[in-house]
C-alpha cells in the first residue's frame, strides 16, 4: 500500500472513525467539527492620521527609515533616499513618476523579462510599492505587480517602499482580508517588518543578515483624497486615544 | 477504492526523537555548563519580558488564543479532509505532493528529489541549502543526506553555528544559545574556508561573516529544503516565518524547493492567518511581527522555484492523534513560549531533553510520538515542575501540565513491576519540593556554597533527598553534589586557566571525532555532551 493510503487510513483509525473508505482513501467525518470562535478584532475605528502615526512609530522601532510626504513631494523624496545608489531596479509595473527625479540608471524587472540575479546583487537599491501595510505591527505586505518578483526586494541591500496612506490598516486580520480582496491569496507574498535581523549570538539584536540591510518606507498622503482628509479631521476631534 | 476499513495499529515515529541518555543523567551535567546556563537565562528572561509586554498590548489576546486553539482542533478533527484539500490545491497550482510514513521514507523522498535536480560537483557530491526546520531535524535529514553524498548547508546563523561546531541545537528559537561570541568566532574560523583571520567577536561582525559566507551559495545553489510554519488547506499555500532573510533566499532563489511539513501543520483557511500571524510572532520572539514571512502556493511562473515539492510527514503524528488526551499536543505551532517560561528548561537547557523537541512541549510531544513505552523517553514527562506557566503562555492553549501528569501515570503503569505504583499525592509533594528548590536562584546559590540546606539534601550521590519516593522524578532533578570548591571560586579559577580549558576542549573534540568515526553513520548519540560534562565535574571537584 502506498504511503498516502496508509497515512489517511491511520488518521481515520486514530480519529476513531469507522465505516467505509471513500474514493480519497479515508473514512469521511460524521461528527460535526469543533466550532471556531471569532471574537477577536477584525475591524478598526482608528483614523488614517492615527494609523500613520502608529505605523511610523513601529517602523522606527525596527530601525527602518520613515518619511511622510504628499504625492507631489514623492519623487524628490525617493531621489533623496537613493542618493548613494548609482543604479536601481523597479518592477516594470511601477509608476515611473515615483523615480522620475532619480538621476542614475533605472532597470526594470518583470516575470517576462527578469533581471539576472547577479545584476540584482550589484544594483544599488530597489523601489517598490506595497499592497497593504499593517500599522500595529509595522509590516509591509508585498504582493502583486507594483511589488515585483520576490527576488528584487530580497537581493539588493537597500529597499525603498512606497506605501499609500489609504492602504494602511490597523491589524493583521484586516491585511489578510485586503490581500484576499485584491485576489492575491495564492500569489507569492512577502511580509516584511523592518530590515532583516538576528538575535542568534548571545541574544543581541543585530540588523541585516541576508535580506536588505536598509529599509526606507515612504508614506504618501494624498491631500486630494477626501477620505484621508476627512480622517485627519475626524482624528483631531473624535479619537481620545490619540492623546495617549 | 472502497474497501471496508478495519482500523490500523498506531505506529511510532523514528529519527531524532529519542533521548541519548535519560533526562536525569544529561540534565545533571548540563546543569554544570555555565555558558549554557548564563545564556539561556539571559535569552529566556529577555524573551519572557518582551513576550509579556507584547501580549498585554492586545486587548483580544485571549480571543485569539481561543480561536487559534479551536482552529487547530478543527485541523485535527478534519485532518483527512483538510490534507486532501491541501493536496488538491497545491497540485492544481503546479506543486507536487509526497507522503511519508516515517523518517526513513521522508529522507529517501528528499534524497531522490535532490538527486534529480542538483548537479554533481567536482567532488562527486551534491549541494542543497536549508532553512531551519524542526521537521527535518526530527527525521535526521542532514545526516542522512551526508551519507548519500549530499551536503546540506544550514543557512540560519544559529544553525550554521551549530552545524560548523558539530553540535546539537539547544533551543528551538535560538539554537546556538549555548555558545558565546568567542566560541562562535573560533567555530567560524575553523569551519569557514573564506573567513577573515582578523574576524572580531562583535555579533555584528560575526553576522556579516555569515552573510558573506552564504551569499554565493544562495545565488548559485539549485535546490533548497525548508520546513513550513503553516500550510493553508483552502488554498494549498505554504509559509515560512523567519528573521534573517535566509528563509526568503531559500524559498525564492533556487530552481527546486522541497518543503518537509508535519501533517498537523495545516490551517483550515486563509483567514486563520489573521489569527496565527498574531499569535506566533508575539509568543515566540516577543515581537509584534517577525522581520520576514513568505507565502507561496505551488509554482508561480517567472517568480521563484520552478519545481515545488512538499513532503507530508506522519512519523508518529497519527500515533499521537490516537491518544484522545494527548492529541492536543499536535496543536503546537513551535513558538517556544512554553520553554521560555519554564524554570526547569532555563536551568538545564535543551540538550538535556535529547529529542529535537525540548522544553515542556517536548516532554509531552516526544513520548507521544514515540510511545511512552520507549524506554529512552520514559523520563521526559518528569522533566517539569508542573507550575503551570507553560499552559498560560501557550498561544494554542495546550494543557501541558495536565498531559504530563497523564503521561507520568501511563509511564508508571508500564513500570509498575519495577518500582511499584507511585501514590499520586506523594508524587505531588515531591514535585512541589523539587520545584521550590529549583525555581529560585538564591536556593541554587546556597547549594553551590554547600551550606547546610544543601548538605541536608545531599547524600553521597547528589541531591535526591526529597521526601518519599518518586525515584524517577527526584533523580531527574538531581543536582550534582555540591563541589568542595564553591561555584564562584571555581568560575574565577577557571578563568585564570583559559589555556587549560582550551586543551580540554580540543580533547573533547578529538573524542567526539573519534566517536563519530567509530559510529560511522550515527550522529553521535552519547558522545556529544557527555565527555564535556565529565570534565567539568572533574574541574569542580579538583
Ligand atoms: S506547546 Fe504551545 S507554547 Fe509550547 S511551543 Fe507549542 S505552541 Fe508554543
Amino acid at each position: 500500500m502506498d504511503a498516502r493510503s496508509v497515512i489517511l487510513e491511520r488518521i481515520s483509525s486514530s480519529l476513531g472513525r469507522t465505516g467505509r473508505l471513500n474514493a480519497e482513501g479515508y473514512v469521511p467525518i460524521t461528527a460535526p467539527a469543533p466550532e471556531v470562535p471569532h471574537a477577536y478584532r477584525t475591524a478598526s475605528d482608528l483614523s488614517t492620521e492615527r494609523l500613520i502615526e502608529i505605523f511610523a512609530d513601529r517602523l522606527a522601532d525596527y530601525n527602518a527609515g520613515v518619511a511622510r510626504v504628499s504625492a507631489a513631494e514623492l519623487p524628490a523624496t525617493v531621489a533623496r533616499l537613493l542618493d548613494e545608489a548609482d543604479d536601481i531596479v523597479i518592477p516594470a509595473d511601477l509608476d515611473r513618476a515615483w523615480v522620475g527625479e532619480f538621476a542614475g540608471r533605472v532597470l526594470t524587472d518583470s516575470r517576462e523579462e527578469p533581471q539576472p540575479v547577479d545584476v540584482l546583487n550589484a544594483v544599488g537599491a530597489v523601489v517598490t510599492g506595497s499592497t497593504t501595510a499593517i500599522a500595529d505591527t509595522g509590516t509591509i505586505c508585498l504582493s502583486g505587480p507594483h511589488c515585483g518578483r520576490r527576488v528584487i526586494t530580497l537581493v539588493p541591500d537597500h529597499h525603498v517602499c512606497v506605501v499609500r496612506a489609504a492602504d494602511i490598516v490597523e491589524i493583521v486580520p484586516q491585511a489578510v482580508a485586503r490581500l484576499q480582496e485584491a485576489g492575491l491569496s495564492t500569489a507569492p507574498q512577502t511580509w516584511a517588518s523592518g530590515p532583516s535581523a538576528t538575535v542568534d549570538i548571545e541574544f543581541e539584536r543585530v540588523a541585516g543578515v541576508h535580506g536588505p540591510r536598509r529599509l526606507d518606507v515612504v508614506i504618501v498622503v494624498d491631500e486630494d483624497e477626501p477620505e484621508a482628509h476627512a480622517g485627519t479631521q475626524a482624528a483631531a476631534q473624535a479619537d481620545p486615544r490619540d492623546s495617549a | 477504492m472502497s474497501t471496508t476499513f478495519i482500523g490500523m495499529p498506531t505506529v511510532p515515529g523514528t529519527g531524532n526523537l529519542f533521548e541519548r541518555a535519560p533526562f536525569p543523567q544529561v540534565a545533571q551535567h548540563e546543569l554544570g555548563n555555565v555558558q549554557l546556563r548564563t545564556n539561556l537565562t539571559k535569552a529566556t528572561t529577555a524573551i519572557r519580558t518582551k513576550r509579556a509586554a507584547r501580549v498585554a498590548e492586545l486587548g483580544d489576546w485571549e480571543d485569539l488564543r481561543d480561536s487559534g486553539a479551536a482552529a487547530k482542533d478543527v485541523v485535527l478533527a478534519r485532518l483527512p479532509e483538510l490534507l486532501t484539500q491541501f493536496e488538491a490545491a497545491f497540485t492544481a497550482a503546479g506543486g507536487t505532493v509526497h507522503w511519508a510514513r516515517d523518517a526513513q521514507e521522508a529522507n529517501a523522498i528528499v534524497r531522490g528529489l535532490v538527486e534529480d535536480s542538483a548537479p554533481l560537483n567536482e567532488d562527486g557530491r551534491r549541494e542543497v541549502i536549508k532553512v531551519k526546520s524542526m521537521a527535518t531535524q526530527e527525521i535526521g535529514l542532514n545526516e542522512y543526506l551526508e551519507d548519500h553524498d549530499i551536503d546540506a548547508y544550514e543557512t540560519d546563523l544559529a544553525e550554521l553555528i551549530v552545524q560548523l561546531g558539530h553540535d546539537k541545537p539547544s533551543h528551538i528559537l535560538v539554537p546556538a544559545i549555548h555558545r558565546n561570541r568567542h566560541e562562535i568566532r573560533q567555530i567560524f574560523l575553523r569551519g569557514m574556508e573564506d573567513a577573515d583571520p582578523n574576524l572580531g567577536t562583535e555579533p555584528r561582525e560575526l553576522a556579516e561573516a555569515s552573510r558573506k559566507h552564504l551569499r554565493k551559495k544562495f545565488l548559485t545553489t539549485k535546490v533548497a529544503i525548508s520546513g513550513a510554519n503553516f500550510g493553508i488547506a483552502e488554498t494549498g499555500t505554504l509559509s515560512v516565518v523567519e528573521s534573517e532573510g535566509n528563509g526568503r533566499m531559500c524559498v525564492t532563489l533556487p530552481e527546486t524547493l522541497i518543503t518537509v511539513m508535519g501533517i498537523e501543520k495545516l490551517l483550515p483557511t486563509i483567514d486563520d492567518l489573521g489569527v496565527f500571524m498574531q499569535l506566533l510572532p508575539r509568543s515566540s520572539t516577543g515581537e509584534r511581527m517577525n522581520p520576514y514571512s513568505s507565502f507561496w502556493t505551488g509554482v508561480t511562473p517567472g517568480d521563484g522555484p520552478r519545481n515545488v515539492h512538499v513532503v507530508l510527514l506522519d512519523n508518529g503524528r497519527t500515533r499521537a492523534l490516537a491518544d484522545q488526551h494527548g492529541r492536543q499536543a499536535l496543536r503546537c505551532i513551535r513558538c517556544s513560549a512554553c520553554m521560555n517560561v519554564c524554570p526547569v528548561y532555563e536551568r538545564t537547557g535543551g540538550h538535556a531533553y535529547g529529542s529535537v523537541y525540548p522544553g515542556p512541549i517536548g516532554a509531552i510531544l516526544t513520548p507521544l510520538l514515540t510511545g511512552t513505552d520507549a524506554e529512552e523517553n520514559s523520563t521526559l514527562p518528569y522533566a517539569s515542575s508542573l507550575c503551570g506557566a507553560c499552559f498560560d503562555a501557550c498561544p494554542v492553549k495546550i494543557d501541558i501540565p495536565q498531559m504530563l501528569v497523564r503521561l507520568r501515570n501511563e509511564g508508571n503503569v508500564v513500570k509498575e513491576s519495577e518500582h511499584g505504583r507511585l501514590p499520586k499525592t506523594q508524587l505531588d509533594v515531591a514535585l512541589t519540593g523539587a520545584s521550590w528548590l529549583m525555581s529560585d536562584g538564591r536556593r541554587m546559590a546556597l547549594m553551590e556554597k554547600g551550606l547546610p540546606l544543601a548538605k541536608l539534601l545531599s547524600p553521597k550521590a547528589g541531591i535526591r533527598s526529597l521526601p518519599g519516593i518518586a525515584g524517577a522524578w527526584t533523580s531527574s532533578r538531581t543536582i550534582p553534589r555540591p563541589p568542595r570548591q564553591s561555584f564562584r571560586s571555581w568560575w574565577s579559577a577557571e578563568h585564570r586557566e583559559e589555556a587549560r580549558e582550551e586543551r580540554r576542549e580540543a580533547r573533547d573534540r578529538a573524542q567526539f571525532r573519534r566517536f563519530e568515526a567509530r559510529s560511522g553513520a550515527e550522529p553521535a548519540p552519547e558522545a556529544g555532551p557527555a565527555p564535556r560534562s565529565e570534565n567539568q565535574h572533574e574541574t569542580k571537584e579538583s
